[in-house]
C-alpha cells in the first residue's frame, strides 16, 4: 500500500486507539479476575458490570497532581513513563494480526520487536535511577538484571522458532505453521521436523515473557513488601498512569508474540475460518493466563528469579536450540 | 543430575496444582457481603456500646443503683436519678454514656442486678465529631420504643 499521510495517521490511531483499550480494560479483567479467584466479586458498581470503573480510573489520575521529587533528575524523570509506555505501541507496527492486518510488514520484525522490547528495561532505569530515592534505585536495578538474565532464553528460544520457518518476518513465520494444529511450532508433530522439546521451548518462552514484562511471579522491580513502589515510587497522576498502562500494553504484544511464534497465529488448529478472529482468540486465552498466573502464584526472590534463568532456562534453551539446528541438519 | 531434573518436574507439577486451586475458586461463588448494599447480622453475642433495657411499658428498668457507674473502669458513664414525688424509688432521669472512653469490657453489663443493660447490635459508629460519641441512652430507648 501507498505510504501517504492519511493512511499513517490511521494506522497510529488505530495502533495507538488498541493498546490504550486493551491497557484500560486489561486492568478492569485484572481485577475482576483477581475478584473471582479470591471469592469477591471485584469493581462492579460503576456503570454495569463495573465497565466504566478504567476511564474514571483515568480521570482521576489526570485530575492529580504530577510532582517532581526535589533534586531528581527532571528530564529523565519525564521521560522514563513515555518510554515505558512508547515501545509498546511503537511493537504494533510490525504486529501482524491477520495476512492483512499489518501496518508495515517489515523483513526482520522479530528483531525489530525485540530492539523496542528491550527500551523497557532502559525506562525503567531511568525512572529509579532519576527518581533520587534509595527504594527506586534498587528497584531499577533489580529491573536490569532481571531483564538481562530474562532476554538471554527469551532470544534463543526464538532463535529456534527463527531457525524453524527460516525467515524473521513475523507473516511467513506464520505461514510457516499452516495446516491444522499438528503444524504449530509448539507440537512436535511438524512435517519433516519431528523435535519432542519444542513444547518446552514454549514453556520457556512463556515464562520470560512473563519476566519481561515483569509481571507476577517476577515483579521483583515493584516488589512492594520491600521496595515500597519500586521504581514508580515517586511517580504519581498520569505518569503512575503511564507506567501501568504500559504494563498492559506490554502484556499485549508479549501474548502477540506467544500467538505469532508459537501457537500459529490466526491460522485455525483444525483449518476452518482461518482469519484475524483466531488470532484474538488466542492472544486472549493467553492473557487470561497471564492474569490467572499473577493471582496464583506469590513472588519469587531475587535469588529464585536469577538461578531459574541462569540455571534452568538458559541451559534449556541452549539445548533445544542445539538439537533444533542438529534436526533441521539431518532432516 | 536426578536431583536437577526431578527438581523441575516436581516444581512445575506444584505449579499446576496452585493453578487447578485457583481455577475452581474461580468459578465457584463469591463469598463477601457486599457492604453498603448488604448487610451482616450481628450475632447474639455481639459487644456494640450499651444500651439501656425497658419493661413493657417501655420505661428503663433501671432503679440508679449506680452499680455501673462504679463498676466502670474509665469512668465513662454518668446515672443520675431524682425521686418523683410521692414515690419511694429513684427513677432514672439521666444516663450518658462517653463512648469515646469505653473499651467494651462489659463490666457495667456484668455488675447489673437488675438486667437493665444490654450490648446493642451497633457496629456503624464512624463520626468526625467526638460529641456524637457522648450517647443520650434514655433518649435511645425512647426512640427504640417508638
Amino acid at each position: 500500500m501507498e505510504l501517504t499521510f492519511f493512511n499513517v495517521a490511521v494506522a497510529v490511531t488505530i495502533a495507538i486507539g488498541f493498546a490504550a483499550i486493551n491497557a484500560a480494560y486489561l486492568v478492569w479483567a485484572e481485577r475482576r479476575g483477581a475478584g473471582r479467584i479470591q471469592r469477591r466479586p471485584g469493581p462492579n458498581i460503576n456503570g454495569p458490570l463495573g465497565l466504566l470503573q478504567p476511564p474514571l480510573d483515568g480521570i482521576k489520575l489526570m485530575a492529580k497532581q504530577l510532582i517532581i521529587p526535589g533534586g531528581a533528575d527532571k528530564a529523565l524523570f519525564i521521560a522514563a513513563p513515555v518510554l515505558a509506555m512508547a515501545p509498546a505501541i511503537v511493537s504494533f507496527v510490525t504486529l501482524p494480526f491477520s495476512d492483512t492486518i499489518v501496518a508495515h510488514n517489515l523483513n526482520v520484525g522479530v528483531l525489530a520487536i525485540f530492539a523496542f522490547a528491550s527500551l523497557g528495561g532502559i525506562s525503567l532505569l531511568f525512572a529509579g535511577w532519576s527518581s533520587r530515592n534509595k527504594y527506586a534505585v534498587m528497584s531499577s536495578v533489580r529491573a536490569v538484571s532481571q531483564a538481562i538474565a530474562y532476554e538471554i532464553p527469551m532470544l534463543v528460544t526464538v532463535i529456534t522458532v527463527v531457525m524453524i520457518a527460516g525467515t524473521m518476518n513475523l507473516t511467513d513465520i506464520v505461514a510457516a505453521q499452516k495446516g491444522g494444529i499438528w503444524n504449530w511450532n509448539i507440537f512436535p508433530f511438524k512435517a519433516g521436523l519431528f523435535n519432542p522439546l519444542m513444547t518446552m521451548s514454549f514453556l520457556i518462552f512463556f515464562i520470560c515473557a512473563l519476566a519481561e514484562t515483569n509481571r507476577a511471579p517476577f515483579d521483583l522491580g515493584e516488589a512492594e513488601s520491600e521496595l515500597v513502589a519500586g521504581f514508580h515510587t515517586e511517580y504519581g497522576s498520569m505518569g503512575f498512569g503511564l507506567f501501568f498502562m504500559g504494563e498492559y500494553a506490554n502484556i499485549v504484544v508479549g501474548a502477540c508474540l506467544t500467538t505469532l511464534l508459537f501457537l500459529g497465529g490466526w491460522s485455525c488448529p483444525f483449518g476452518l475460518f482461518p482469519g484475524v478472529w483466531w488470532f484474538l482468540l488466542k492472544i486472549y486465552v493467553i492473557i487470561a493466563t497471564i492474569i490467572w498466573i499473577r493471582w496464583t502464584f506469590p513472588r519469587t526472590t531475587i535469588y529464585g528469579l536469577l538461578n531459574l534463568s541462569w540455571k534452568i532456562l538458559i541451559p534449556f534453551s541452549l539445548f533445544n536450540l542445539l538439537l533444533t539446528a542438529g534436526l533441521l541438519k539431518v532432516f | 543430575m536426578v536431583t536437577y531434573f526431578s527438581e523441575i518436574f516436581s516444581g512445575l507439577w506444584s505449579l499446576i496444582i496452585g493453578l487447578s486451586i485457583t481455577f475452581r475458586e474461580f468459578f465457584s461463588p463469591t463469598v463477601t457481603v457486599h457492604y453498603p448494599y448488604e448487610q451482616v447480622v450481628m450475632p447474639e453475642r455481639f459487644r456494640g456500646h450499651i444500651q439501656l433495657k425497658g419493661d413493657e411499658e417501655g420505661n428503663p428498668k433501671c432503679v440508679v443503683c449506680m452499680m455501673c457507674q462504679r463498676a466502670c473502669p474509665s469512668g465513662c458513664i454518668t446515672v443520675a436519678g431524682k425521686k418523683k414525688e410521692g414515690e419511694k424509688k429513684k427513677t432514672l432521669s439521666k444516663y450518658t454514656l462517653d463512648f469515646t472512653k469505653c473499651s467494651l469490657c462489659g463490666s457495667c453489663v456484668e455488675s447489673c442486678n437488675f438486667d437493665a443493660l444490654e450490648f446493642s447490635k451497633e457496629y456503624k459508629l464512624a463520626s468526625t465529631r467526638k460529641e456524637d460519641f457522648i450517647m443520650d441512652l434514655m433518649q435511645r430507648l425512647e426512640e427504640q420504643n417508638k
